[in-house]
């Protein structure tokens, strides 16, 4: 049966079909939907684990077991996670394991734009990079037959383009492939003698794979008419380099990155005059042919910065292409993300900005509290760096911070890695105020369930960790729940912590505006004759509420009745929004 | 038969996947190759959104570039003139003329442009501007925006109704079902 798929949603059948058992994630744009989608399959048993080490180490637990396992992660992701990937890489595997990763070119979701490719070479695993759905469901099956033939986990490697695209699969049977699991220390124990005698046989690895690579079916050669020039490429390079020259160039299309073919690269360069390597990101396909040392052109032409589309291949590669379309003589406003009307992270930014207090910022939705008009957050760093930042930062300045400064880390971001910077704050004692805003979910990446919300993957209930008790285990005394709907109560809160004289905890609770079983007032409304336009309500940033002629007036259609804004307004032209 | 591509662009919230899905699930059952590009993640929240819609016999790209676009249906206004630079010569603009005011407005470091649609006329743009908003709401919700908007695209396309009553029926619940036909059927009259 032919379907339409997201690239994601295809690794998910291709895991299916290969008869994966186990999958681990932690969700991360644009890798999420893949374990979304496994999840779906019964037969198949997934869930978010806490961060991706945790995940990846899971999975590999399962294939130790005799069973197929995946685990899934972004780019960033992988830094967490790299500690048992490179011990893996010297394990090896009993059942296959395939490790997905998916990078961001052009950070539409994301804080930075690392190339995971380096990965694979620094760890000497194998990773595969299909181009579209059809790929990535293909090459997920075949990442287990590598995985379980030269016993190495597999890095399947996704990018946004390819993981958020739709197109056409083709839909196989589920196999069943499953081993048993048999004691041998000097495989699975990494001690250094063990270790010592694995090393070895990793390098062999690489070798025994790269011969697989110089004939393998995913590494294709397609002929072009003009050997004036002959390109390398792979991922959504290749989509875009076949979009603009068709069959005109010879091109070389890598679905296996790492290791690389030799002879292969050889034999392609020795059959064009001039050969150039089109690839996102970094050179490592173009490193790889002047390690051979092949005369290649790749990042001397085209950018290390950003994605690519079809107009800048074709004006690199100097084709002649369509002429852009007509741009509209007139200033158009940027149109940023922003957070929701009824947002709870609101109120608890607004109060923040408005104290004039240091935040050192995490990585969830919350990260919309940097922009204008709120302004509220001073770092984005990566997950939990906020806590651990906040420690180093009280500590270095001697208490001339204290009461000053803050950590703010969402519920599932705390749970990842913002607890052992708290256990940090609490061990050596930094008087330090960590704010978690607990909106009950994983926001930012579509609502996702975490191991504070009482539900697991697949939406059954599970066991709640309480926040509360939690950071009182680690050390800290003050721990108190505000409801940031209430400016006052968490004012005061905010104010009281930052003054107490010791670590303290304050849980900003309240569930996203955007879930399901939140119900929400009726809208705020306005009394016009009484508003003076004095613009107190606009310095929440609220979507919903806008000025028209010098009075402000309430989208009814976004307003969630939170009122927040309500507070703000002395003048009381502001109702409150009732209960619906 | 060369790759047709549409643009589907809007604010984050207005329902792009639902519509892009829909277009997904038409083609398909034309066998045609098919990408569709959507965005996830961030610029969900309320920001500006786009999804590439294309096809043909073999279709490379996932995403389509300036000049390129055969149609732009906008969720809302001032979107379609954002990304008028991506109208292929002779392509068309479908557009919702309801206005959503983005942050820089709401917060006075930036204006609202006034009169678009004639604008984008004037720079011989071909434009339809329909009020999908109010056919929305006439169809029993203002969230099927979409799929008025669908409908109206609709009327550029040799697809048999059936076949669009179809996808329609293999992409919403149920539920919706009446709801949404009722709304692509007055966006394909407006």
């Amino acid at each position: 049966m032919k379907t339409l798929m997201l690239g994601n949603e295809a690794v998910a059948r291709g895991l299916y079909e290969a008869g994966c058992d186990f999958v681990s994630s932690y969700p991360g744009t644009p890798s999420t939907e893949i374990t979304e989608a496994i999840a779906k399959y019964k037969e198949v048993y997934a869930e978010w684990a806490p961060n991706e080490k945790v995940a990846m180490e899971a999975a590999f637990g399962a294939c130790l077991a005799g069973r197929r396992s995946f685990c899934g992660m972004k780019h960033v992701g992988l830094n967490v996670a790299a500690d048992p990937l490179f011990t893996i890489a010297y394990t090896g595997v009993n059942a296959g394991m395939v490790i997905g990763v998916a990078d961001d070119a052009g950070m539409h979701s994301s804080q930075n734009e690392q190339d995971s490719r380096h990965y694979a070479r620094a760890a000497k695993i194998p990773m595969l990079e299909p181009a579209d759905s059809a790929e990535a469901l293909h090459f997920a099956k075949l990442a287990y037959e590598l995985s379980e033939t030269f016993d190495t986990p597999v890095l399947l490697k996704m990018c946004t383009r390819v993981s958020h695209s739709q197109s056409v699969v083709e839909l196989g049977e589920r196999i069943e492939a499953r081993k048993t699991y048999e004691k041998n220390p000097q495989k699975y124990i990494m001690m250094p003698g063990n270790a010592k005698k694995r090393h070895p046989f990793v390098e062999e690895r690489t070798k025994k794979l790269t011969e697989w690579a110089e004939n393998c079916e995913i590494n294709r050669l397609e002929e072009g008419r003009d050997h004036a020039v002959g390109i390398i490429t792979s991922s959504t390079a290749y989509q875009y380099v076949k979009e603009v020259l068709g069959d005109t160039y010879p091109v070389l299309k890598l679905g296996m990155i790492f290791p690389m073919p030799e002879k292969k690269i050889r034999d392609f360069a020795a059959s064009v005059e001039k050969l150039i390597v089109v690839e996102e990101l970094d050179s490592f396909i173009e490193a790889h042919c002047k390690n051979m040392g092949l005369t290649v052109s790749g990042k001397d032409i085209f950018p290390c910065i950003d994605e690519f589309s079809q107009n800048l291949v074709a004006d690199k590669l100097q084709i002649e292409k369509d002429a852009a379309g007509i741009p509209l003589d007139e200033a158009i406003p940027a149109r940023p993300p922003v957070m929701c009307a009824g947002c709870p992270h609101r109120g608890l930014f607004y109060t923040l900005a408005k104290n004039k207090i240091t935040a050192l910022g995490d990585i969830g939705c919350y990260t919309l509290g940097a922009v204008p008009p709120l302004g509220a957050l001073d770092t984005t760093i990566c997950m939990g760096a906020s806590v651990s930042g906040l420690h180093g930062f009280t500590k270095a300045l001697k208490g001339a911070a204290d009461g000053k400064a803050v950590a703010v880390i969402g519920d599932s971001t705390f749970m990842h890695s913002g607890i052992t910077g708290l256990v940090n704050v609490a061990y050596n004692e930094s008087n330090a105020t960590v704010i978690i805003v607990d909106n009950s979910i994983t926001g930012m990446t579509g609502h996702q369930q975490n191991p504070t919300t009482g539900f697991n993957l697949k939406g059954d209930p599970a066991t709640k960790i309480d926040l509360e008790t939690l950071c009182r285990a680690v050390g800290i005394r003050r721990v108190r729940v505000v409801d940031p709907y209430d400016l006052k109560q968490t004012e005061d809160a905010i104010k009281e912590e930052l003054a107490a004289n010791e670590p303290s905890v304050i849980i900003s609770r309240r569930p996203c505006a955007l879930l399901k079983y939140v119900k929400h007032n009726k809208p705020v409304s306005i009394d016009a004759a009484k508003c003076v336009g004095c613009k107190m309500c606009m310095k929440i940033g609220c979507p919903a509420i806008s000025m028209e002629g010098g009075k402000a007036m309430i989208d009814t259609t976004l307003c969630t009745g939170c009122n927040v804004c309500t507070q703000l307004c002395k003048i009381g032209a502001m109702k409150k929004g009732e209960e619906a | 038969m060369k790759t047709k591509n549409i643009m589907i662009v809007g604010v984050g919230g207005q329902g792009s996947l639902l519509a892009s899905k829909l277009l997904g699930r038409l083609l398909l059952t034309r066998g045609y190759d098919i990408k569709v590009s959507e965005v996830h993640g961030m610029s969900q929240r309320g920001g500006s959104v786009v999804t590439y819609v294309r096809f043909g016999d073999k279709v490379y790209s996932p995403v389509i570039d300036k000049g390129e676009a055969d149609y732009i249906v906008s969720f809302e206004l001032l979107e379609a003139a954002r990304w008028t630079e991506y109208l292929k010569k002779g392509g068309t603009i479908v557009t919702n003329t309801q206005q959503i005011n983005p942050m820089p407005v709401i917060t006075g470091a930036a204006q609202y442009p006034a009169e678009l649609v004639e604008k984008m006329q004037s720079a011989q743009l071909k434009v339809e501007a329909i009020d999908a908003l109010k056919l929305a709401n006439e169809a029993g919700s203002a969230k099927a925006v979409n799929i008025v908007l669908m409908g109206h695209l609709s009327r550029h396309f040799d697809f048999e109704l059936t076949e669009w009553m179809d996808a329609i029926e293999k992409s919403v619940p149920a539920k919706f079902l009446d709801l949404n036909k009722k709304a692509f059927l007055l966006g394909r009259e407006a």
